[in-house]
């Protein structure tokens, strides 16, 4: 008795349990969709009642012109993917050069000092854009990768999340290595970086992700078309053709596939970084 | 700890100096300045700031903008959080069980996460397109006229809630789900031993045992509403449309359209200061519904 009430409710749970996946996962699914069968639509059909859930006739014209119009395209993918990969490389050696420091390296003021790291982590990217902005034109860098990345020399959060990780190694296996006569340089490289491995690959990926889809900072310092990033491209495309939805749901297509592309063999690390990294988005 | 004596300070120099410089150039001379800024009139063309005290805070509170802009904040929040509760609790209690297939459902809800805010807006405007949508579409078949969504004063807040979820459930998802994790079988164990049923043991033992990770997202959620940006700037495309001004769109504006560095900054402080009350009050009513002890 007990037995066959036990199991009604374990199927009653599960047909909820399927309704609620399969709610939740067309809310999810739809709007990737619409933009795929949009992509490979012509433009006659793009405004039509009742709405195509298929196009007619699959076209991929939307591609072609999304590199032939007078918009340089394939030009912000090529300049997103360099400021991404660089952006990535700056932030993860200047806050592993410094976590290593935080962690292993006794001076005076230390501690106060990264209180201050701390500290600045507070304040949002908002308050700080602008005077950068002015910082970056009294340098001549507007306008510039360089002065697009030369901020990722800092980031309070990636420093402190390497120092957390460097503070587990022991301190034994430094003490061998500089009895070996070892150096600051080849400790650092030989030991503190090979074993935050992980920890460098986590920071690595979710750095790339926020690089490559950022659209604030590089909107406020790249002004020729020439050099936007990806995202910036699009914004602009969407303003210039706002109503050539095939040609902006290619573009926004195109833009996903480097970042699955990099999901796809680094999963594991995107999850945990992006739980560790919730408030610093 | 280790290195006491011997250690030659320039190669410490050496380890720092990228990082401090950045501290500096980036963080402290901007966060002092920005202060300074905040209390000038300054165009960047023109001659020097014009130092004007507190003129600009006030005329920034005195401003029929400002508090508009504080409304559509507000708006979007009581829209946002409690879909982004339910949704993210949904999906961390699915992603819960181990059924086959989870993994894809784990993906699906995760590609959002991973796209940029741009390229998502531009999918949601075109999903919320009046006429050509497919949203209105599928409102239509079950006899529901759509709203005008982006380009109605009412609605075009909704609509930029509905992308936010899709965009941002499956990163808060996750964070539910480690949540849940957390939690002892055995009190649902003894829960079911006293008779307890399904909502029974949703509001006594999941909820009240997942506070601490709803707290956490309720804090980061109100945070980045106070930051919304690039779904604004791309799904509303007209900047003098008032229902989609909020506070960092503006403060772009003001900065980088026309140019008005001090009331921009002044407007940044502004930001802030709201996002730190907001952020404190809410630590101070924690104590309220949130439990710590499992």
């Amino acid at each position: 008795m007990i037995h066959k009430e036990k199991r009604k409710k374990g199927s009653r749970s599960k047909t909820i349990f399927y309704l609620l996946t399969t709610i939740t996962s067309c809310f999810m699914l739809v709007p990737f969709f619409w933009m795929v069968v949009t992509s490979l639509k012509e433009r006659g059909a793009l405004m039509v009642i009742p709405i195509q859930w298929w196009p007619e006739k699959i076209s991929f014209k939307a591609y072609q012109e999304l590199f032939s119009i007078d918009f340089p395209f394939a030009r912000s993918i090529a300049n997103s993917l360099f400021v991404a990969g660089m952006v990535t490389f700056i932030t993860v050696m200047s806050a592993a050069m410094a976590a290593y420091v935080f962690a292993k390296i006794n001076f005076r003021g230390r501690e106060i000092l990264f209180s201050l790291y701390l500290a600045t982590m507070m304040i949002p990217s908002q308050v700080t854009m602008i005077p950068n902005y002015l910082v970056l034109k009294y340098l001549g860098l507007l306008n510039s990768f360089t002065g697009l990345m030369l901020p990722s020399i800092f980031n309070a959060f990636a420093t402190f999340m390497l120092r957390q990780n460097m503070k587990s190694i022991p301190d034994a296996y430094l003490e061998a290595a500089e009895l070996d006569g070892a150096s600051h340089i080849t400790i650092f490289f030989r030991i503190i970086l090979a074993l935050s491995k992980p920890a460098l690959a986590t920071l690595a990926v979710i750095t790339f992700m926020g690089a490559w889809n950022d659209y604030l900072w590089p909107l406020i310092i790249l002004t020729e078309r020439r050099k936007m990033t990806l995202p910036v491209g699009l914004s602009l495309l969407n303003g210039q053709y706002s109503s050539r939805y095939n040609l902006l749901m290619a573009g926004a297509l195109i833009s996903m596939i480097p970042i699955l592309i990099v999901y796809a063999f680094a999963h594991r690390y995107f999850e945990q970084g992006l739980s560790i990294g919730g408030i610093k988005r | 700890m280790v290195y006491k004596k011997g250690q030659k300070i320039t190669t410490i120099m050496l380890f720092l100096l990228p990082s401090l410089l950045g501290l500096l150039l980036f963080s402290l001379i901007p966060i002092g300045s920005s202060l300074y800024l905040s209390l000038t009139e300054w165009d960047v063309i023109g001659g020097p700031p014009q130092f004007i005290k507190g003129d600009n805070y006030l005329n920034i509170l005195k401003s029929e903008e400002f508090w508009r802009v504080l409304k559509n904040t507000l708006y979007f929040i009581i829209l946002y959080l409690p879909l982004i509760l339910i949704s993210s609790i949904a999906v961390g209690t699915i992603l819960n069980r181990k059924y086959k297939g989870i993994a894809i459902y784990r993906t699906l809800f995760f590609i959002p996460v991973l796209t940029s805010w741009v390229a998502g807006a531009l999918i949601w405007r075109w999903v919320l397109s009046p006429e050509y949508g497919v949203i209105n579409a599928l409102l239509g078949y079950i006899g529901i006229k759509g709203p005008g969504w982006l380009y109605d004063k009412t609605w075009a807040m909704p609509g930029i809630v509905l992308a936010s979820i899709w965009k941002d459930t499956g990163f808060f998802g996750l964070i539910m789900l480690a949540g849940l994790q957390g939690i002892d079988p055995t009190y649902y164990e003894a829960a079911e031993i006293d008779g307890a049923g399904r909502w029974g043991k949703l509001w006594k033992i999941t909820l009240p045992l997942i506070s601490p990770t709803i707290f956490f997202v309720t804090v980061i959620s109100i945070i980045n509403s106070f930051q919304l940006f690039p779904q604004i700037m791309v799904m509303i495309i007209d900047r003098n449309f008032a229902a989609g001004h909020v506070f960092v769109e503006r403060i772009y504006q003001y900065a980088f359209k026309y140019y008005k560095m001090g009331y921009a900054t002044a407007f940044s402080w502004i930001l802030f200061l709201l996002i730190f009350l907001v952020t404190l009050l809410q630590f101070k009513l924690q104590k309220r519904w949130v439990s710590y002890d499992t």
